[in-house]
Protein backbone atom coordinates (compact mmCIF):
# COMPACT_ATOMS: atom_id res chain seq x y z
CA UNK A 1 0.00 0.00 0.00
CA UNK A 2 1.12 3.60 -0.42
CA UNK A 3 2.74 5.37 2.47
CA UNK A 4 0.34 7.17 4.75
CA UNK A 5 0.27 9.17 7.98
CA UNK A 6 -2.76 8.42 10.16
CA UNK A 7 -3.85 8.57 13.77
CA UNK A 8 -4.24 4.96 14.86
CA UNK A 9 -6.27 4.00 17.91
CA UNK A 10 -4.60 1.72 20.45
CA UNK A 11 -7.15 -1.07 20.93
CA UNK A 12 -4.88 -3.34 22.96
CA UNK A 13 -1.65 -2.87 24.91
CA UNK A 14 -0.23 -6.18 26.12
CA UNK A 15 2.64 -5.93 28.58
CA UNK A 16 4.74 -8.98 27.73
CA UNK A 17 7.34 -8.55 30.49
CA UNK A 18 9.06 -5.73 32.37
CA UNK A 19 9.94 -3.68 29.31
CA UNK A 20 8.19 -5.21 26.29
CA UNK A 21 4.77 -4.18 25.01
CA UNK A 22 2.70 -5.39 22.10
CA UNK A 23 0.38 -2.66 20.82
CA UNK A 24 -2.50 -3.37 18.49
CA UNK A 25 -3.40 -0.30 16.44
CA UNK A 26 -6.66 0.16 14.57
CA UNK A 27 -6.32 1.62 11.09
CA UNK A 28 -9.27 3.80 10.00
CA UNK A 29 -8.72 3.35 6.24
CA UNK A 30 -8.96 -0.07 4.61
CA UNK A 31 -5.59 -1.82 4.89
CA UNK A 32 -3.88 -3.02 1.77
CA UNK A 33 -1.08 -5.58 1.75
CA UNK A 34 1.77 -4.89 4.17
CA UNK A 35 4.80 -7.01 3.44
CA UNK A 36 6.93 -8.83 6.04
CA UNK A 37 9.84 -6.64 7.09
CA UNK A 38 8.10 -3.30 6.58
CA UNK A 39 7.98 -0.83 9.44
CA UNK A 40 6.03 2.06 10.94
CA UNK A 41 7.44 5.36 12.21
CA UNK A 42 5.53 6.46 15.30
CA UNK A 43 5.16 9.96 16.73
CA UNK A 44 5.79 10.24 20.47
CA UNK A 45 3.29 12.42 22.32
CA UNK A 46 3.87 14.41 25.50
CA UNK A 47 7.56 13.63 25.66
CA UNK A 48 9.53 16.89 25.59
CA UNK A 49 12.95 15.27 25.17
CA UNK A 50 11.84 13.44 22.03
CA UNK A 51 11.88 15.31 18.72
CA UNK A 52 11.81 12.66 15.99
CA UNK A 53 9.55 9.68 15.30
CA UNK A 54 10.58 6.19 16.42
CA UNK A 55 10.68 3.31 13.91
CA UNK A 56 9.22 -0.15 14.73
CA UNK A 57 8.78 -3.28 12.64
CA UNK A 58 5.19 -4.12 11.84
CA UNK A 59 4.87 -7.24 13.97
CA UNK A 60 1.67 -8.59 12.49
CA UNK A 61 -1.29 -7.48 10.43
CA UNK A 62 -4.93 -8.43 10.94
CA UNK A 63 -6.78 -7.63 7.73
CA UNK A 64 -10.15 -8.61 9.23
CA UNK A 65 -9.91 -6.35 12.27
CA UNK A 66 -7.98 -3.84 10.10
CA UNK A 67 -5.16 -3.54 12.63
CA UNK A 68 -1.39 -3.56 12.71
CA UNK A 69 0.67 -4.56 15.74
CA UNK A 70 4.00 -3.17 16.88
CA UNK A 71 6.36 -4.74 19.38
CA UNK A 72 7.99 -2.12 21.56
CA UNK A 73 10.97 -2.54 23.83
CA UNK A 74 11.39 0.31 26.28
CA UNK A 75 14.91 1.65 25.86
CA UNK A 76 14.65 5.40 26.40
CA UNK A 77 12.15 8.20 26.89
CA UNK A 78 10.48 7.83 23.49
CA UNK A 79 10.04 4.06 23.52
CA UNK A 80 8.87 4.22 27.15
CA UNK A 81 6.17 6.77 26.32
CA UNK A 82 5.01 4.74 23.32
CA UNK A 83 5.07 1.42 25.18
CA UNK A 84 2.88 2.85 27.91
CA UNK A 85 0.30 4.42 25.59
CA UNK A 86 -3.11 3.73 27.15
CA UNK A 87 -5.81 1.82 25.30
CA UNK A 88 -8.23 4.07 23.36
CA UNK A 89 -5.66 6.81 22.83
CA UNK A 90 -4.12 7.53 19.46
CA UNK A 91 -0.64 7.25 17.98
CA UNK A 92 0.21 9.24 14.85
CA UNK A 93 1.77 6.62 12.58
CA UNK A 94 3.61 6.78 9.27
CA UNK A 95 3.46 3.42 7.46
CA UNK A 96 4.15 1.10 5.74
CA UNK A 97 7.78 2.01 5.17
CA UNK A 98 10.75 0.17 3.74
CA UNK A 99 11.21 -2.94 1.62
CA UNK A 100 10.45 -6.50 2.64
CA UNK A 101 11.86 -10.01 2.97
CA UNK A 102 11.89 -12.04 -0.26
CA UNK A 103 9.33 -14.83 -0.09
CA UNK A 104 10.25 -18.00 -2.05
CA UNK A 105 8.02 -18.98 -4.97
CA UNK A 106 7.98 -22.67 -3.98
CA UNK A 107 7.79 -24.04 -0.41
CA UNK A 108 11.22 -24.52 1.15
CA UNK A 109 12.83 -25.45 4.45
CA UNK A 110 13.56 -22.11 6.09
CA UNK A 111 15.24 -20.92 9.27
CA UNK A 112 14.43 -17.66 11.03
CA UNK A 113 16.98 -16.42 13.57
CA UNK A 114 15.93 -13.68 15.96
CA UNK A 115 17.69 -12.10 18.89
CA UNK A 116 16.23 -9.79 21.54
CA UNK A 117 13.65 -7.39 20.15
CA UNK A 118 14.76 -8.42 16.65
CA UNK A 119 11.95 -10.98 16.76
CA UNK A 120 9.67 -8.01 16.04
CA UNK A 121 10.28 -8.22 12.31
CA UNK A 122 10.00 -12.03 12.14
CA UNK A 123 6.36 -12.64 13.18
CA UNK A 124 4.77 -11.21 10.05
CA UNK A 125 7.38 -13.13 8.04
CA UNK A 126 6.70 -16.43 9.86
CA UNK A 127 2.97 -15.99 9.23
CA UNK A 128 3.49 -15.29 5.53
CA UNK A 129 5.91 -18.22 5.08
CA UNK A 130 3.55 -20.55 6.94
CA UNK A 131 0.65 -19.45 4.74
CA UNK A 132 2.70 -20.40 1.69
CA UNK A 133 3.32 -23.92 3.11
CA UNK A 134 7.03 -23.45 3.79
CA UNK A 135 8.68 -25.69 6.39
CA UNK A 136 9.53 -23.01 8.96
CA UNK A 137 11.98 -23.27 11.90
CA UNK A 138 12.35 -20.36 14.27
CA UNK A 139 15.39 -19.94 16.51
CA UNK A 140 15.08 -17.23 19.14
CA UNK A 141 17.74 -16.10 21.58
CA UNK A 142 17.51 -13.87 24.61
CA UNK A 143 19.38 -13.03 27.78
CA UNK A 144 17.04 -14.92 30.09
CA UNK A 145 13.74 -16.81 29.96
CA UNK A 146 11.83 -13.67 31.00
CA UNK A 147 13.05 -12.01 27.80
CA UNK A 148 11.69 -14.80 25.60
CA UNK A 149 8.24 -13.60 24.68
CA UNK A 150 5.53 -14.63 22.24
CA UNK A 151 6.93 -18.17 21.87
CA UNK A 152 3.47 -19.76 21.75
CA UNK A 153 2.45 -17.31 19.08
CA UNK A 154 5.55 -18.14 17.02
CA UNK A 155 4.99 -21.88 17.46
CA UNK A 156 1.72 -21.58 15.51
CA UNK A 157 3.78 -20.87 12.41
CA UNK A 158 6.84 -23.10 12.79
CA UNK A 159 9.03 -25.21 15.03
CA UNK A 160 10.54 -23.01 17.73
CA UNK A 161 14.00 -23.42 19.29
CA UNK A 162 15.40 -21.17 21.99
CA UNK A 163 18.63 -20.17 23.67
CA UNK A 164 19.23 -18.06 26.76
CA UNK A 165 22.54 -16.64 27.89
CA UNK A 166 21.88 -17.72 31.48
CA UNK A 167 20.51 -21.14 30.57
CA UNK A 168 17.08 -20.54 32.13
CA UNK A 169 15.35 -21.79 28.98
CA UNK A 170 16.42 -23.75 25.90
CA UNK A 171 20.10 -24.23 25.15
CA UNK A 172 22.51 -22.15 27.19
CA UNK A 173 24.61 -19.59 25.33
CA UNK A 174 24.27 -17.32 22.36
CA UNK A 175 21.73 -18.00 19.65
CA UNK A 176 24.57 -18.42 17.17
CA UNK A 177 25.88 -21.42 19.15
CA UNK A 178 22.60 -23.36 19.04
CA UNK A 179 22.97 -26.99 17.94
CA UNK A 180 20.57 -26.52 15.02
CA UNK A 181 23.06 -24.10 13.47
CA UNK A 182 25.87 -26.59 14.07
CA UNK A 183 24.20 -29.88 13.08
CA UNK A 184 21.38 -29.10 10.67
CA UNK A 185 22.42 -25.89 8.96
CA UNK A 186 22.95 -27.54 5.58
CA UNK A 187 19.28 -28.53 5.37
CA UNK A 188 18.01 -24.98 5.17
CA UNK A 189 17.49 -23.32 1.80
CA UNK A 190 17.01 -19.85 3.25
CA UNK A 191 17.94 -17.98 6.40
CA UNK A 192 16.28 -14.76 7.58
CA UNK A 193 17.64 -12.91 10.59
CA UNK A 194 16.95 -9.88 12.73
CA UNK A 195 18.57 -8.88 15.99
CA UNK A 196 21.80 -7.39 17.34
CA UNK A 197 24.30 -6.78 14.54
CA UNK A 198 27.03 -9.13 15.91
CA UNK A 199 24.43 -11.91 15.90
CA UNK A 200 23.34 -11.17 12.35
CA UNK A 201 26.97 -11.03 11.20
CA UNK A 202 27.61 -14.47 12.74
CA UNK A 203 24.50 -15.89 11.05
CA UNK A 204 25.51 -14.22 7.78
CA UNK A 205 29.03 -15.67 8.00
CA UNK A 206 27.59 -19.16 8.47
CA UNK A 207 25.19 -18.70 5.53
CA UNK A 208 27.91 -17.31 3.31
CA UNK A 209 30.31 -20.16 4.09
CA UNK A 210 27.67 -22.65 2.92
CA UNK A 211 26.27 -20.49 0.11
CA UNK A 212 22.81 -20.34 1.64
CA UNK A 213 20.43 -17.49 0.70
CA UNK A 214 20.36 -15.08 3.64
CA UNK A 215 18.54 -11.81 4.30
CA UNK A 216 18.97 -9.63 7.38
CA UNK A 217 16.87 -6.73 8.66
CA UNK A 218 19.01 -3.80 9.78
CA UNK A 219 18.37 -1.10 12.32
CA UNK A 220 19.73 2.44 12.22
CA UNK A 221 18.96 5.86 13.62
CA UNK A 222 16.76 7.68 11.13
CA UNK A 223 15.25 11.14 10.98
CA UNK A 224 12.61 10.71 8.28
CA UNK A 225 11.97 7.02 7.48
CA UNK A 226 11.20 7.61 3.79
CA UNK A 227 14.49 8.28 2.08
CA UNK A 228 14.95 12.04 2.13
CA UNK A 229 17.29 12.84 5.03
CA UNK A 230 19.96 10.29 3.99
CA UNK A 231 20.98 9.83 7.63
CA UNK A 232 20.40 6.07 8.05
CA UNK A 233 22.78 4.84 5.36
CA UNK A 234 24.67 1.58 5.43
CA UNK A 235 27.64 0.52 3.31
CA UNK A 236 26.70 -1.72 0.35
CA UNK A 237 28.49 -2.92 -2.77
CA UNK A 238 26.64 -0.11 -4.60
CA UNK A 239 27.74 2.57 -2.10
CA UNK A 240 25.73 4.13 0.72
CA UNK A 241 22.11 2.97 0.78
CA UNK A 242 19.31 4.11 3.07
CA UNK A 243 18.18 1.51 5.60
CA UNK A 244 14.70 3.10 5.54
CA UNK A 245 14.01 2.77 1.81
CA UNK A 246 16.62 0.47 0.23
CA UNK A 247 16.22 -1.66 3.39
CA UNK A 248 15.64 -2.46 6.16
CA UNK A 249 16.02 -5.91 4.57
CA UNK A 250 19.28 -6.59 2.73
CA UNK A 251 20.63 -9.73 1.15
CA UNK A 252 23.98 -10.36 2.86
CA UNK A 253 25.68 -10.31 -0.55
CA UNK A 254 24.72 -6.64 -0.91
CA UNK A 255 26.43 -5.65 2.34
CA UNK A 256 30.11 -4.94 2.77
CA UNK A 257 30.34 -6.97 5.94
CA UNK A 258 33.74 -8.55 6.51
CA UNK A 259 32.44 -12.08 7.06
CA UNK B 1 -8.76 33.65 1.18
CA UNK B 2 -5.94 36.19 1.39
CA UNK B 3 -3.50 36.75 -1.45
CA UNK B 4 -0.53 34.55 -0.49
CA UNK B 5 1.51 35.19 -3.62
CA UNK B 6 5.03 36.50 -3.28
CA UNK B 7 7.98 37.25 -5.52
CA UNK B 8 11.62 36.24 -5.31
CA UNK B 9 13.34 38.19 -8.09
CA UNK B 10 11.77 36.69 -11.27
CA UNK B 11 10.10 33.83 -9.43
CA UNK B 12 6.35 34.15 -8.97
CA UNK B 13 5.33 32.02 -6.01
CA UNK B 14 1.64 31.20 -5.50
CA UNK B 15 2.37 31.01 -1.81
CA UNK B 16 5.50 31.68 0.27
CA UNK B 17 6.14 28.10 1.42
CA UNK B 18 9.15 26.33 -0.08
CA UNK B 19 10.94 23.22 1.13
CA UNK B 20 14.52 23.32 2.37
CA UNK B 21 17.17 21.48 0.43
CA UNK B 22 18.15 18.12 1.85
CA UNK B 23 14.86 17.65 3.65
CA UNK B 24 12.57 17.06 0.67
CA UNK B 25 14.59 14.73 -1.58
CA UNK B 26 13.46 15.44 -5.14
CA UNK B 27 9.84 15.95 -4.14
CA UNK B 28 9.00 12.51 -5.56
CA UNK B 29 9.50 10.89 -2.16
CA UNK B 30 6.55 12.99 -0.93
CA UNK B 31 4.11 12.07 -3.71
CA UNK B 32 2.37 9.51 -1.46
CA UNK B 33 1.78 12.16 1.20
CA UNK B 34 0.80 15.37 -0.58
CA UNK B 35 0.33 17.17 -3.90
CA UNK B 36 3.74 18.85 -4.25
CA UNK B 37 2.31 21.27 -6.84
CA UNK B 38 0.34 23.01 -4.07
CA UNK B 39 3.59 24.39 -2.60
CA UNK B 40 5.16 27.69 -3.51
CA UNK B 41 8.14 25.68 -4.66
CA UNK B 42 10.64 23.03 -3.74
CA UNK B 43 14.41 23.14 -3.44
CA UNK B 44 15.81 19.74 -4.28
CA UNK B 45 18.76 17.98 -2.69
CA UNK B 46 22.22 19.59 -2.81
CA UNK B 47 23.77 18.72 -6.15
CA UNK B 48 27.43 18.67 -7.11
CA UNK B 49 29.12 18.18 -10.48
CA UNK B 50 30.60 14.83 -9.41
CA UNK B 51 28.69 12.07 -7.56
CA UNK B 52 29.36 12.04 -3.81
CA UNK B 53 29.00 9.16 -1.36
CA UNK B 54 28.66 11.55 1.57
CA UNK B 55 30.14 11.04 4.99
CA UNK B 56 30.61 7.92 7.09
CA UNK B 57 27.84 6.99 9.53
CA UNK B 58 26.38 7.53 12.12
CA UNK B 59 25.21 10.74 10.47
CA UNK B 60 22.41 11.80 12.77
CA UNK B 61 21.96 12.68 16.43
CA UNK B 62 18.69 13.74 17.98
CA UNK B 63 19.11 16.74 20.29
CA UNK B 64 16.88 18.87 22.48
CA UNK B 65 14.30 20.37 20.08
CA UNK B 66 16.32 19.48 17.04
CA UNK B 67 18.83 17.23 15.38
CA UNK B 68 22.39 17.18 14.10
CA UNK B 69 23.20 15.77 10.69
CA UNK B 70 26.45 15.15 8.87
CA UNK B 71 25.24 13.73 5.56
CA UNK B 72 27.88 15.55 3.54
CA UNK B 73 26.06 16.25 0.25
CA UNK B 74 25.48 12.64 -0.79
CA UNK B 75 24.12 12.84 -4.35
CA UNK B 76 24.59 11.21 -7.74
CA UNK B 77 25.92 14.25 -9.53
CA UNK B 78 24.49 16.97 -11.80
CA UNK B 79 24.55 14.86 -14.99
CA UNK B 80 22.59 12.02 -13.38
CA UNK B 81 20.16 14.62 -12.02
CA UNK B 82 19.69 16.12 -15.50
CA UNK B 83 19.15 12.80 -17.30
CA UNK B 84 17.41 10.60 -14.71
CA UNK B 85 15.67 12.79 -12.15
CA UNK B 86 14.83 16.07 -13.88
CA UNK B 87 12.40 14.46 -16.40
CA UNK B 88 10.32 13.19 -13.47
CA UNK B 89 10.07 16.67 -11.96
CA UNK B 90 8.50 18.41 -14.96
CA UNK B 91 5.10 17.11 -13.81
CA UNK B 92 5.14 19.55 -10.90
CA UNK B 93 3.17 22.72 -11.49
CA UNK B 94 5.31 24.80 -9.17
CA UNK B 95 8.80 26.28 -8.92
CA UNK B 96 11.53 23.65 -8.75
CA UNK B 97 14.93 24.95 -7.67
CA UNK B 98 18.21 23.06 -7.40
CA UNK B 99 20.64 23.55 -4.55
CA UNK B 100 24.09 23.75 -6.15
CA UNK B 101 27.31 23.01 -4.29
CA UNK B 102 30.95 22.26 -4.99
CA UNK B 103 34.47 21.89 -3.64
CA UNK B 104 35.98 24.46 -6.00
CA UNK B 105 34.69 27.46 -7.93
CA UNK B 106 35.13 25.46 -11.14
CA UNK B 107 32.84 22.75 -9.74
CA UNK B 108 30.15 25.30 -8.85
CA UNK B 109 30.35 26.74 -12.38
CA UNK B 110 30.20 23.33 -14.08
CA UNK B 111 27.19 22.29 -11.98
CA UNK B 112 25.35 25.59 -12.56
CA UNK B 113 25.96 25.33 -16.33
CA UNK B 114 24.24 21.94 -16.44
CA UNK B 115 21.28 23.15 -14.37
CA UNK B 116 21.04 26.29 -16.54
CA UNK B 117 20.07 24.07 -19.50
CA UNK B 118 17.02 22.61 -17.72
CA UNK B 119 13.96 24.66 -18.75
CA UNK B 120 11.69 23.57 -15.90
CA UNK B 121 14.21 24.46 -13.19
CA UNK B 122 13.19 27.95 -12.10
CA UNK B 123 16.38 28.85 -10.28
CA UNK B 124 19.28 27.71 -8.21
CA UNK B 125 20.14 28.06 -4.57
CA UNK B 126 23.89 28.46 -4.33
CA UNK B 127 25.03 26.50 -1.29
CA UNK B 128 28.06 28.21 0.20
CA UNK B 129 27.09 27.12 3.67
CA UNK B 130 27.19 23.32 4.06
CA UNK B 131 29.04 22.63 7.33
CA UNK B 132 29.57 18.93 6.57
CA UNK B 133 32.10 18.86 3.74
CA UNK B 134 35.84 19.12 4.14
CA UNK B 135 36.41 21.23 1.05
CA UNK B 136 34.22 24.01 -0.29
CA UNK B 137 30.74 24.34 1.16
CA UNK B 138 30.78 26.55 4.21
CA UNK B 139 34.37 27.65 3.68
CA UNK B 140 33.13 29.70 0.70
CA UNK B 141 30.53 31.41 2.83
CA UNK B 142 32.55 32.69 5.75
CA UNK B 143 34.56 35.48 4.16
CA UNK B 144 33.51 38.36 1.90
CA UNK B 145 36.33 37.69 -0.56
CA UNK B 146 35.44 34.04 -1.19
CA UNK B 147 31.71 34.87 -1.39
CA UNK B 148 32.47 37.46 -4.08
CA UNK B 149 34.61 34.99 -6.01
CA UNK B 150 32.11 32.13 -6.11
CA UNK B 151 28.92 34.19 -6.47
CA UNK B 152 30.22 36.42 -9.26
CA UNK B 153 31.69 33.40 -11.10
CA UNK B 154 28.39 31.49 -11.05
CA UNK B 155 26.48 34.68 -11.93
CA UNK B 156 28.36 34.81 -15.25
CA UNK B 157 27.06 31.37 -16.32
CA UNK B 158 23.62 31.25 -14.69
CA UNK B 159 20.91 33.52 -16.09
CA UNK B 160 17.80 32.61 -14.10
CA UNK B 161 17.09 33.39 -10.45
CA UNK B 162 20.07 32.75 -8.19
CA UNK B 163 19.47 32.57 -4.47
CA UNK B 164 22.58 32.43 -2.27
CA UNK B 165 22.21 30.36 0.92
CA UNK B 166 24.10 31.84 3.83
CA UNK B 167 25.72 30.15 6.81
CA UNK B 168 25.01 31.31 10.36
CA UNK B 169 28.49 30.24 11.48
CA UNK B 170 29.93 33.76 11.08
CA UNK B 171 30.48 36.85 13.19
CA UNK B 172 28.67 39.44 11.08
CA UNK B 173 26.10 37.95 8.70
CA UNK B 174 25.02 41.36 7.42
CA UNK B 175 28.45 42.06 5.98
CA UNK B 176 28.54 38.68 4.19
CA UNK B 177 24.99 39.23 2.92
CA UNK B 178 26.07 42.53 1.36
CA UNK B 179 29.01 40.77 -0.32
CA UNK B 180 26.64 38.20 -1.86
CA UNK B 181 24.22 40.92 -3.02
CA UNK B 182 27.03 43.01 -4.49
CA UNK B 183 28.33 39.94 -6.37
CA UNK B 184 25.04 39.33 -8.15
CA UNK B 185 22.75 37.32 -5.88
CA UNK B 186 19.07 37.85 -6.76
CA UNK B 187 17.99 36.73 -3.33
CA UNK B 188 19.48 35.35 -0.11
CA UNK B 189 18.25 32.35 1.86
CA UNK B 190 19.14 31.84 5.48
CA UNK B 191 20.03 30.14 7.67
CA UNK B 192 21.81 26.87 6.90
CA UNK B 193 22.53 24.64 9.91
CA UNK B 194 24.62 25.69 12.89
CA UNK B 195 27.78 23.73 13.53
CA UNK B 196 27.39 21.59 16.64
CA UNK B 197 28.31 18.28 18.20
CA UNK B 198 26.93 15.50 20.38
CA UNK B 199 28.85 13.26 22.78
CA UNK B 200 27.85 9.89 24.20
CA UNK B 201 28.93 10.04 27.84
CA UNK B 202 28.71 6.25 28.25
CA UNK B 203 31.09 5.41 25.42
CA UNK B 204 32.98 8.72 25.77
CA UNK B 205 32.84 9.04 21.99
CA UNK B 206 31.27 11.57 19.62
CA UNK B 207 27.84 10.45 18.35
CA UNK B 208 28.54 11.48 14.76
CA UNK B 209 31.23 9.78 12.69
CA UNK B 210 32.39 13.23 11.58
CA UNK B 211 32.44 14.46 15.22
CA UNK B 212 30.64 17.71 14.31
CA UNK B 213 27.47 18.25 12.30
CA UNK B 214 24.79 20.77 11.41
CA UNK B 215 22.08 21.58 13.94
CA UNK B 216 18.53 22.14 12.69
CA UNK B 217 15.03 22.20 14.12
CA UNK B 218 13.19 24.55 16.49
CA UNK B 219 16.31 24.86 18.67
CA UNK B 220 17.80 27.25 16.08
CA UNK B 221 14.73 29.39 15.31
CA UNK B 222 15.62 32.36 17.55
CA UNK B 223 19.05 32.60 15.92
CA UNK B 224 17.55 32.33 12.44
CA UNK B 225 14.99 35.07 13.18
CA UNK B 226 17.68 37.39 14.50
CA UNK B 227 19.82 36.81 11.42
CA UNK B 228 16.94 37.35 8.95
CA UNK B 229 16.15 40.60 10.73
CA UNK B 230 19.81 41.73 10.58
CA UNK B 231 20.19 40.80 6.91
CA UNK B 232 16.90 42.50 6.01
CA UNK B 233 18.38 45.74 7.28
CA UNK B 234 21.64 45.16 5.38
CA UNK B 235 20.46 44.35 1.83
CA UNK B 236 17.72 45.17 -0.68
CA UNK B 237 17.26 41.76 -2.36
CA UNK B 238 14.35 39.58 -1.17
CA UNK B 239 15.06 37.06 1.58
CA UNK B 240 13.99 33.45 2.03
CA UNK B 241 13.91 32.66 5.74
CA UNK B 242 14.34 29.29 7.36
CA UNK B 243 15.49 27.67 10.57
CA UNK B 244 13.25 25.59 12.81
CA UNK B 245 9.91 26.49 11.24
CA UNK B 246 7.39 23.97 12.61
CA UNK B 247 4.07 25.76 12.10
CA UNK B 248 2.38 28.80 10.56
CA UNK B 249 3.12 31.07 13.53
CA UNK B 250 6.83 30.39 13.12
CA UNK B 251 6.51 31.28 9.43
CA UNK B 252 4.67 34.53 10.22
CA UNK B 253 7.51 35.52 12.56
CA UNK B 254 9.98 35.17 9.66
CA UNK B 255 7.79 37.34 7.39
CA UNK B 256 7.64 40.02 10.09
CA UNK B 257 11.44 39.87 10.41
CA UNK B 258 11.73 40.57 6.70
CA UNK B 259 11.53 37.31 4.74
CA UNK B 260 9.51 37.33 1.50
CA UNK B 261 9.22 33.55 1.53
CA UNK B 262 10.17 30.74 3.89
CA UNK B 263 11.53 27.21 3.68
CA UNK B 264 10.39 24.32 5.83
CA UNK B 265 13.12 21.77 6.58
CA UNK B 266 13.40 19.39 9.49
CA UNK B 267 9.65 19.58 10.23
CA UNK B 268 9.03 17.62 7.00
CA UNK B 269 10.60 14.55 8.63
CA UNK B 270 8.11 14.53 11.46
CA UNK B 271 5.03 15.45 9.44
CA UNK B 272 5.47 15.14 5.66
CA UNK B 273 2.26 17.15 5.13
CA UNK B 274 3.32 20.02 7.41
CA UNK B 275 3.90 22.42 4.49
CA UNK B 276 0.22 22.34 3.50
CA UNK B 277 -0.82 22.98 7.11
CA UNK B 278 1.55 25.95 7.23
CA UNK B 279 0.06 27.41 4.02
CA UNK B 280 -3.45 27.11 5.49
CA UNK B 281 -2.27 28.61 8.77
CA UNK B 282 -0.72 31.64 7.08
CA UNK B 283 -4.01 32.26 5.28
CA UNK B 284 -5.93 31.98 8.56
CA UNK B 285 -3.57 34.44 10.26
CA UNK B 286 -3.95 37.02 7.47
CA UNK B 287 -7.74 36.68 7.48
CA UNK B 288 -7.97 36.88 11.26
CA UNK B 289 -5.81 40.00 11.38
CA UNK B 290 -7.62 41.49 8.36
CA UNK B 291 -4.67 41.64 6.00
CA UNK B 292 -5.63 41.18 2.34
CA UNK B 293 -2.25 40.01 1.19
CA UNK B 294 0.95 38.47 2.50
CA UNK B 295 3.04 41.45 1.38
CA UNK B 296 1.21 43.55 4.00
CA UNK B 297 3.20 41.87 6.76
CA UNK B 298 6.65 41.34 5.19
CA UNK B 299 9.21 43.28 7.21
CA UNK B 300 6.45 44.85 9.30
CA UNK B 301 7.91 44.13 12.71
CA UNK B 302 6.49 46.75 15.12
CA UNK B 303 9.35 48.36 17.00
Amino acid sequence: MRKTVQNLKVIENLQLNDDHHLLQLEVPDQLETIFPGQFANLLVNHSPGVFLRRPFSIYSVDYIKNTISVFIKEIGEGTRALGQTPVNSYINSMFPLGNSFTIPNEPEKILLVGGGSGVASLMNLAQELNKNLNDVYILIGARSSADLVELEHFSQYGTVYTTTEDGTQGEKGYVTNHSILRDQFGQFKRIYSCGPEPMMRAVAAKAKSQSVFCEVSLENTMACGFGVCLCCVTETIEGHKCVCTDGPVFNINQLKWQI
Amino acid sequence: MADLSTTIHKLELKNPVLTASGTFGYGLEYDDFLDVSLLGGIVVKGTTIHPRQGNAYPRMAETASGMLNSVGLQNRGARYFATDIYPKLTKYNTNVLVNVSGSTIEEYIACAEIINELDHIAGIELNISCPNVKEGGMSFGTSCGSIENVVSAVRKVYQKTMIVKLTPNVTDIGELARAAEYSGADSLSLINTLLGMAINAETRKPVLATITGGLSGPAIKPIALRMVWEVAKAVNVPLVGMGGIMNATDAIEFFLAGASAIQVGTANYIDPTITLKIIDGIDSYLNYHKFNKLSDIIGCLQL
